[in-house]
């Protein structure tokens, strides 16, 4: 590898490319071959390096770590006489750093582990280089020279690693069902439609270190006898797709993918495959499906995957996560896995914390941990300093939590017999002002919309929750919903096919047991405690705080709002339709929720 | 449904050469690809923006399908849309941590602008309103999709300089 005495970091941030950034690589690029300096240093591309709406375009010069913002063409053989001739600061277009903008992953924070996210943020996602630099490909190395397919098998087994996309089944018996399996091919495949709204953990692992799946699919493959795999990824994650599919042509370029991979007779192949926007996707049999070119409907299990899977044929799904981990058990040993985390459930999961939280963003944290820990220690608390109400896990397929259950150590069984799911690791934090029974109904629209429509228990019975729902929230609640609800609950999750059906019910199931008096109210006493439910609430300007600036009533999307500049506005009832955008923007505190 | 292709609209992506030479390539491109339909589908969404009632008989007749599959499948998933959409797209992601965060307020402030419902294009073709699922950048609650670019911690009084951004650049 060519040393070089600096390297310069150019943000090809959307931003930055909009402002030029592709064109000022070129310019610096041409300079420096001007002044002889291709050599001597190097021009990367990176992502984000200041706040793109002030700095756009920018690059950082390392190893000094000068950040050079607002530039243009014309600065160019400036700047490079004066840092790389002279070796000073441009002054006048050096910028101090004021973050590295990263909002969706921060430096860890106590109680955190980082083995997924490790080297997230840090290496440059498609030099494949640097992932090999950062002992990439050395598990795949290690198995197909030192390991038989079993003992690989077997080493994945002894770690307890469990599937990361929800269910927890172990992912070595996985591997060995369809090791076992009859016929031929086989096929390995990556479930990266990672739908749950409040999830992107998956979406940054493949668009941060895109090698360490295809690194952990090849060795699957390897350890299972697949010859052809599978990355199915959601629409909805356009840069994950470019990523994973570059990651793909780099690994074949380099004889890690395709026939005889490095020199052995074992050789597998891999494609990415994208989804169009349908939830039930993520369900592996319904995923399946798509791939094969069809609507995406589950199928009754069994025949398992293993036994008839994509086109009939053998199959092994795994989640995106799980992949990324197999390498670095590989390498470091199913002991040192194993040693990580709470009983069943070992090493660690990452989590994508929303909602109202100081902290939001991606963790990563052992199993054990407890959810109290998670939300004050790594996320820093609720936002704004409110009272927490409840904490969603696994999304909409998963529960509301409430306070008394926050010291629970969080694995794989303590949260299901809570009543949620762990589910792909989405964790979003509700504060005092958050209605249950909204919530539970914003769920129930999701998943009756998402429901595919085949069996009927899921059909039916989500849409006639959320009637209920619905009905509860706009006032007309009746004594008896509770427990046609709590009928229907049970109903849907016996008798639905797939996980979505079985899942659906939860959220309604949890706030009903946790939030049962937040029911009452709204039925019995028409009013919502959270001030939420349109329906139950009216806007009123207070006389005395109003200072007549007129700022809601030009915000009002329904000129609800009226009143002379320097006097008291009046809401009119009958034409308000309760947004609540006055209430946010009034900069006296003036509106009042009734 | 339309099940032959005897009678064309004008407008269909069909009779226009330069789109149909798009169509034709994406079809050569992947005929006999196992699980051929969802491939060309989506590239057909992404180069041409739509997939039309006869695109989608074309599709079936060059795949070797039966129209109904076709049409089966682009009715199942949400990102196939069978009508032109407007020359940029805002989605608003109805995630729970934007619901939480209120997306909803900012939807109002985009219908009350725009003087359209989410799924409706503005009477010039320059802007379509859709709801989206969750884009995984919860962080940033509440986001819009401005047609690739994402845009985070949206503000209802701050969307008319989306808008005006959007004009401004095809100006």
């Amino acid at each position: 590898m060519a040393y070089f005495r600096s390297h310069v970091l150019v943000s090809v941030d959307p931003k930055c490319i909009e402002k030029g950034a592709f064109e000022l690589m070129g310019a610096l690029q041409d300079e420096l071959v001007k002044q002889g300096l291709v050599d001597e240093v190097e021009v990367l591309e990176t992502s984000r390096i200041g706040d793109p709406e002030t700095s756009a375009p920018d690059l950082i010069v390392y190893p000094e770590g000068v950040h050079y913002a607002n530039l243009t063409i014309e600065d160019i053989p400036f700047l490079v006489e004066e840092q790389f001739i002279k070796g000073r600061v441009a002054a006048q277009y050096a910028r101090e750093i004021k973050e590295i903008s990263d909002e969706e992953l921060t430096v860890a924070q106590a109680k955190e582990m980082r083995i997924v996210l490790e080297n997230i943020g840090t290496v440059i996602p498609l030099n494949v280089e640097e992932y090999i630099a950062h002992d990439g490909y050395m598990a795949l190395g290690k198995v197909l020279t030192e390991m038989t397919p079993e003992e690989t098998i077997q080493e994945v087994l002894a770690s307890g690693l469990r599937g990361r996309g929800g269910a927890g089944f172990p992912t070595g018996l996985k591997w060995r069902f369809l090791r076992n399996a009859e016929g031929e091919p086989k096929y390995m495949i990556c479930n990266a439609d990672e739908g749950d709204p409040g999830a992107f953990a998956n979406r940054r692992v493949l668009e941060g270190y895109p090698h360490s799946v295809v690194e952990g699919m090849i060795i699957g493959a390897y350890a299972t006898g697949a010859s052809q795999g599978y990355v199915y990824c959601r629409a909805e994650y356009p840069v994950a797709v470019k990523t994973i599919r570059t990651a793909i042509e780099q690994a074949k370029d380099l004889g890690l993918l395709g026939e005889n991979i490095l020199g052995t007779d074992f050789s597998f192949d891999l494609e990415v495959r994208m989804g169009a926007g349908a939830f039930v996707c993520g369900e592996e049999t319904a995923l399946m499906a798509s791939i094969e070119g069809l609507r995406g409907e589950p199928k009754p299990r069994p025949p398992f995957p293993a036994q008839k899977g994509l086109w009939g044929k053998p199959s092994n799904i795994n989640n995106v996560e799980t992949f990324s981990i197999i390498p670095q058990i590989i390498l470091k040993g199913s002991e040192w896995f194993a040693g990580i985390g709470y009983k069943k459930s070992t090493g660690t999961k990452t989590f994508s914390m929303a909602g109202d939280v100081k902290n939001t963003g991606l963790i990563e944290v052992p199993f054990g941990i407890t959810l109290r820990e998670i939300i004050y220690d790594v996320g820093g608390g609720i936002k704004d300093d409110k009272k927490f109400k409840a904490v969603q896990t696994g999304g909409p397929m998963g529960g509301c939590l409430p306070e008394s259950l926050l010291d629970l150590p969080m694995d794989y069984e303590a949260l299901d017999q809570a009543g949620s799911i762990l589910g792909s690791g989405g964790l979003v934090v509700m504060d005092e002002d958050t209605c249950m029974v909204d919530i539970a109904r914003f769920f129930m629209e999701f998943t009756q919309e998402e429901s595919c429509g085949k069996c009927t228990p899921c059909r039916i019975g989500t849409r006639r929750l959320l009637e209920i729902l619905t009905r509860i929230c706009e006032g007309k609640g009746k004594p008896e919903d509770i427990p046609t609800l709590r009928y229907l609950c049970e109903q849907i999750n016996e008798n639905s096919l797939c996980g979505l059906g079985k899942g659906a019910p939860n959220p309604v199931k949890s706030t009903l047991e946790h939030f049962l008096d937040e029911y009452e109210a709204h039925i019995y006493e028409k009013r919502c405690p959270a001030k939420v439910c349109k329906a139950l609430i009216r806007f009123e300007i207070i006389d005395g705080l109003c200072t007549g600036c007129t700022l809601c009533a030009r915000n009002c999307p329904v000129d609800a709002i009226s009143g002379e500049r320097r006097q008291l506005h009046v809401i009119d009832p009958d034409i308000c339709i309760k947004c609540g955008i006055c209430e946010q923007l009034c900069p006296y505190d003036a509106i009042e929720i009734k | 449904m339309l099940k032959t292709l005897e009678k064309i609209p004008a407008q269909d992506p069909l009779n226009d050469p330069e789109q149909k030479a798009i169509i034709d390539r994406i079809l050569l491109e992947n005929k006999g690809l196992p699980g051929a339909t969802m491939v060309v589908l989506n590239s057909l969404q992404e180069a041409i923006g739509h997939i039309s009632p006869p695109m989608q008989v074309y599709v079936a007749e060059q795949l070797g399908e039966p129209v109904s599959r076709i049409h089966g499948v682009v009715s199942f998933y949400s990102f196939f849309t069978t009508t032109p959409r407007g020359k940029h797209t805002i989605k608003f992601c109805m995630g729970t941590a934007c619901y939480v965060s209120g997306i909803e307020q900012v939807i109002e402030k985009a219908k009350q602008i725009l003087e359209i419902e989410p799924g409706q294009t503005t009477e010039d073709g320059l802007i379509t309103l859709e709801l989206c699922r969750c884009v995984g950048a919860c962080s940033q609650a509440p986001v819009i999709v401005v047609d690739e670019e994402v845009e985070g911690r949206v503000k209802p009084n701050r969307f008319p300089k989306t808008i005006q951004d959007i004009k401004t650049k095809e100006e």
